[in-house]
């Protein structure tokens, strides 16, 4: 009786860890369904917009199947080409603790799909709405702001800095707590 | 009584044995690689089958004979230990002798496979992706150097040099037809000689399991005569003919602004991601996504508006198109022949 109560719990606690694997194989067709609210202006302090009726955010920020798929489009679209690999170059470091748009997903989210001034190309129609939010998230693991249990394990190519999870938080580095 | 079971039974091997023709099968050799592979295969077996016969009825024997009346477990008998000593050196002469003459053939059938791409003329570089193949046809003139996706046409009768790698995980070519498997391995170059003696076209398939769509990783080997296959080159080398109607060059326009120009090279266009199959003549080939689908019109529509239902897991997107714009897609892609 009790060895069942047991295994069972025990099932329970290893299903619990799929949650951060937890992939939409099928994700709907967006045939003719995919108009987003267009924002009134691209300027916004802080970077801030109304957020989407769906709350896409939680979904994809930390998940790591989500996470990983980011960081191969991160390559796939070259943001290596002006960001380099998170350290910067003609465009900004991501992974240090200074956000000019501030560090939440949405805004993250914004600046890739409307673009930002001096240089920020939009890519509104370039990326698929599901991508963008996967960029996003990734581009947030690259100064640790993600769980490190649901950040990218592992670099496919010699890289200056180890993989993302092994990133420390960019906020707290160097100071004592 | 016994003659229908055994019409039966003859019949039942002739419908197997019809299993093992086909564009895809290494039973059904259409090279010389393949030739010898083949030949090792039915002798391998042959000769297996004929010592396994031979085991079973040095076991069976004893068994069925009258058993002998008891000796003396105590009396020495000199002549049946030497008999004896004599069935078991025999036994293990034998059994090396097979082994050693098995290892040579293996050894020899190697060699061969080995000289096929000596004096190769014609040099491809097959790059294994998450769930296709790119195919690059190297030549010492830049301008000359053509990239495809799935399809490898070669000529017939000629050795060709096939250069294997992979950007992802590990994947394995194999066309049974015409040669054993190779690994694709990411950051080390594999190299496969392949020739096949006749025209024809030849299924190869993804043989390392490598994720979701394994199974939907087909190519195809097309062998031509060298006069076609130098006019197939050249064609390719054309860059993607222009739109013919006003509905495919609105499809060239949403082509060209829309998520599908991130990831695909489209030959003479603004086009030009390097992560996604080149479709400067995609028209031409005779499937879609890796030998998913055949090349159609209806399938080319299926396979944008829902790449996620045609092969889950495939990194090929769904995308914010609505009616209109698809068709206007399909139209340009289809006139890209």
């Amino acid at each position: 009786m009790t060895h069942g109560a047991v295994t069972l719990l025990l099932v329970i606690l290893a299903l619990t860890g799929c949650q951060r694997e937890e992939r939409d194989t099928r994700p709907q067709s967006a045939l003719g369904s995919g108009e987003q609210p267009t924002p009134v202006t691209t300027l916004e302090p802080g970077g801030q917009r109304p957020s989407p009726a769906d709350n896409k955010a939680a979904s994809f920020e930390a998940n790591a199947f989500h996470l990983s798929e980011g960081k191969r489009l991160f390559g796939w679209f070259n943001c290596s080409g002006c960001h380099a690999n998170g350290g910067g170059g003609m465009g900004p470091a991501l992974m240090d603790e200074k956000w000019l748009y501030g560090s939440s997903i949405e805004s993250i989210h914004a600046t890739i799909r409307d673009g930002r001034p001096k240089g920020m190309p939009s890519f509104h129609d370039k990326i698929p709405d599901d991508q963008i939010w996967e960029l996003a998230a990734f581009v947030r693991s690259l100064s640790g702001n993600v769980p490190s249990s649901a950040a990218p394990q592992r670099n496919d190519d010699m890289m200056p800095h180890p993989s993302e999870n092994r990133l420390p938080d960019a906020a707290t580095l160097g100071k004592s707590p | 009584m016994k003659r229908p079971a055994l019409t039966g039974f003859a019949m039942a091997c002739v419908l197997f044995l019809q299993g093992c023709a086909g564009w895809q099968s290494a039973l059904d050799p259409k090279g010389p690689a393949a030739n010898e592979l083949a030949w090792l295969i039915w002798f391998f077996t042959a000769l297996c089958a004929l010592i396994w016969v031979l085991v079973m009825i040095a076991l069976a024997a004893p068994l069925l004979m009258r058993p002998r009346a008891p000796s003396e477990p105590l009396v020495l008998n000199a002549g049946a230990e030497h008999r004896k000593l004599r069935v078991v050196l025999i036994a293990v002469a034998m059994t090396v002798s097979v082994v050693v003459g098995l290892t040579l053939l293996s050894f020899f059938a190697n060699r061969t496979l080995a000289a096929i791409g000596s004096g190769a003329a014609l040099t491809i570089r097959v790059t294994g992706h998450q769930w296709w193949w790119e195919v690059r046809y190297e030549d010492a003139t830049p301008n000359r150097i053509l990239t495809t996706a799935n399809e490898i046409h070669i000529p017939a009768g000629e050795p060709v040099r096939l250069l294997l790698t992979s950007t992802d995980v590990i994947h394995s070519f194999w066309v049974p037809s015409l040669s054993g498997k190779l690994d694709l391995i990411p950051g080390r170059i594999n190299v496969l000689d392949i020739k096949a003696d006749k025209p024809g076209v030849y299924r190869g398939q993804c043989a390392e399991f490598c994720g979701a769509q394994h199974a939907n990783m087909g190519t195809f080997i097309i062998a031509e005569p060298r006069a076609r296959f130098d006019a197939w080159w050249n064609d390719q080398l054309r860059p993607a003919r222009s739109p013919a109607s006003g509905e495919a060059k609105t499809g060239e326009d949403l082509f060209l602004h829309r998520p599908c120009v991130m990831c695909h090279r489209i030959g003479g266009t603004p086009a030009g991601g390097t992560v996604a199959p080149d479709l400067t003549h995609i028209a031409s080939r005779r499937t879609l996504a890796a030998g998913t689908l055949t090349m159609s019109r209806g399938n080319l529509a299926a396979w944008i508006a829902d790449p996620q239902g045609v092969k889950p897991g495939a990194h090929m997107p769904v995308m914010e198109l609505n009616g209109d714009e698809l068709n206007a897609i399909v139209a340009y892609l289809e006139g890209l022949k």
